[in-house]
């Protein structure tokens, strides 16, 4: 996942290195503060991925970096362009593909790609040619000449992707892609995103709640719960920040206890406990998981299940949280109710 | 694959550039248009309704305002076309564009703002000239013949359009305040105190009630009086610069509602 070479190193009109670069950025909505002191720097070419759960702020941070929004405080500037000074600028240079496909069920993928391409100024040759490369490249086939309003939901998204694309942006904002797509369309959306910025070198700011996702396609990932980013890096180097291995133990009870024990073994480098669970971080775990579950058998702490695997995203936010990412969701969703 | 690696390669600079505020406008127009035909539910009613209420107007009214020299039927006309025309817009598929986020997608495109709000009612002018021809087949069909001829016809159909305009400001301004589309659907209970209380039935001079102080302020009388010009008297010049202004009147108060609720829901706050 190299970052094309022919882009890395453009320099912005704003002499920046960064093709989004953010500074303290703050959304409030009323008392509640939905972006908190967010400072993001993307460089061009770079696939970054905001994982985060409902309602954690990733998608207010999109709708600032597209000028759907002002922010309430701090800045924030898109190919070079502050959003809040330069918007005209900024929707030159941007595409994106928002949360649920923002289709009109009443016009066929012909026609909504033609409006959008004349809505960015492109003239009618032009407008054709790219709606035929586009074609090719989001996998629509014959179907672009039917109404929207036949289209499943993957092939909605796939159009909402080729809308976004029309007038061959600089950046591409992605706002969960996925979601709500069966495994099949989600792995064709992957691929076509891999593709576009392998070989055309764009820039692509991805939201998404599925770690999967971020996992697989983002050169870099930041995690963000409440409105503010917990932490930043590539995939792998976040992973390895919470140990080679993870081991995950559950337990019918005494879970105070096993922590106390588990704190104390040198070959452990940390502990979460987790409702019944535990996420014991260890830099290897082929060696550890023996000593751990003799451990607890000397203690008479009775193992209900242990298993041995390599650190995920997931492990990633509970460092960072103190909980895991799907229950944050689930919680963010109580709240909504 | 190819071919796209390569266009895009020698292009890496972005392709887009402002269209210009005409284009934007005709861009948004065009497929405002294209999308009349696609919901017939919206056009059918405005061809029917008119219809039934002028058949209903006649038949019940006709014997007792009858008089001689008096044509009831061509009296009638111009209600039909207002209710026809009163309403007609596009703030519905407005509302769907807000709701499905399909107004953000085109709100993240450099177009003008206004011609978002423009394009719609350059294709509503479009429907509603459409729709005064069905209710003008109509009249010639019951035997109504315009005292200004064929030129007269043209004006009538133009003032028709403009009202039809002025008063579309209506439920754009409820569209885009709430994007709710029951809102929108009840825009049409704006117009009931405005016809009904209007000289729909018999002349202004046949009413002397309070009504009658009424309908002196209300502008579709003036509307009607000047459509009804147009078939039955002649070329009265005081009637129509009468009905244009009152149309103008509605169309700056609707239209600065619609304007203002625009510009409420393209603030980026």
């Amino acid at each position: 996942m190299a970052i094309p070479l022919f882009v890395s190193d453009l320099l912005m009109p704003n002499n920046s290195s960064y093709t989004i670069e953010t500074k303290g950025l703050v959304r409030e909505f009323g008392n509640s503060r939905a972006v908190d002191d967010v400072n993001l720097f993307v460089k061009p070419g770079e696939i970054y991925g905001f994982l985060g759960p409902n309602g954690a702020g990733k998608s207010t941070v999109v709708r600032m970096l597209t000028t759907l929004l002002l922010p309430s405080s701090g800045t924030a500037n898109v190919a070079g362009f502050d959003v809040v000074k330069s918007p005209t600028e900024v929707r030159l240079r941007i595409g994106a593909a928002l949360q649920e496909a923002a289709l009109d069920n009443k016009q066929t993928g012909r026609e909504l790609l033609d409006l959008q391409g004349r809505l960015y100024g492109l003239n009618g040759s032009i407008t054709k040619k790219r709606i035929d490369e586009l074609l090719e490249l989001v996998d629509i086939g014959s179907s672009v000449d039917r109404l929207i309003e036949t289209y499943s939901g993957g092939m909605k998204r796939r159009l909402d992707l080729a809308a976004a694309l029309i007038h061959n942006p600089a950046i591409l904002f992605l706002d969960e892609p996925t979601t709500g797509l069966d495994p099949i369309s989600r792995s064709k959306v992957w691929e076509e995103i891999r593709r576009i910025n392998h070989e055309l070198g764009m820039t692509i700011f991805l939201t998404t709640q599925y770690l999967d996702e971020a996992d697989q396609l983002a050169h870099r990932v930041g995690i963000i719960n409440h409105g503010k980013i917990v932490a930043e890096d590539k995939p792998d180097i976040l992973k390895k920040s919470v140990g080679s291995d993870v081991i995950l133990v559950t337990l019918k009870d005494r879970i105070d206890t096993a922590v106390e024990l588990f704190s104390k073994l040198p070959l452990v480098k940390s502990v979460e406990s987790h409702g019944d669970n535990l996420t014991v971080s260890v830099n290897n775990g082929a060696q550890s998981i023996g000593p751990i579950a003799i451990a607890l058998n000397e203690s008479r702490i009775p193992i209900h299940e242990i298993t041995l695997r390599t650190p995920t995203l997931d492990d990633v936010f509970l460092h960072f949280t103190g909980l895991r990412l799907a229950e944050e969701a689930q919680a963010e969703e109580w709240k909504d109710l | 694959m190819e071919r796209f690696v390569r266009i895009s390669h020698t292009e890496n600079t972005p392709l887009a550039r402002k269209a210009g505020f005409i284009i934007d406008v005709i861009t948004v127009a065009r497929r405002a248009i294209r999308s009349i035909p696609r919901d017939p539910e919206t056009v059918v009613p405005a061809i029917l309704f008119p219809a039934f209420f002028f058949a209903v107007n006649i038949g019940m009214f006709q014997d007792l305002v009858a008089t001689p020299g008096f044509d009831f039927k061509a009296f009638q006309i111009p209600v039909a076309i207002l209710f026809a025309v009163t309403g007609i817009s596009r703030a519905m598929s407005l509302v769907l564009d807000i709701q499905g986020g399909y107004f953000n997608r085109l709100g993240m495109t450099p177009v003008t703002r206004l011609s978002l709000l423009l394009g719609l009612m350059v294709a509503d002018l479009v429907l509603v000239v459409a729709l005064t021809i069905p209710v003008l087949i109509l009249a010639t069909l019951v035997g109504v013949r315009f005292e200004t001829g064929a030129l007269g016809m043209i004006v009538f159909v133009i003032i028709s359009g403009f009202w039809g305009l002025a008063f579309a400001g209506f439920p754009y301004a409820i569209a885009l305040k709430t994007g709710n589309p029951a809102a929108v659907n009840l825009s049409f209970i704006i117009f009931m105190p405005f016809i009904f209380l209007a000289p729909v039935f018999i002349p202004r001079e046949a009413m002397t009630s309070w009504l009658g102080t009424v309908i002196m302020y209300n502008p579709v009388t003036y509307l009607l009086e000047a459509m009804r010009s147009l078939i039955m008297v002649g070329w009265d010049f005081n009637a129509l610069i009468e009905g244009i202004f009152a149309v103008a009147l509605v169309a700056l108060l609707s239209m600065s509602l619609a304007l203002w609720t625009l510009k409420n829901r393209v603030t980026r706050n």
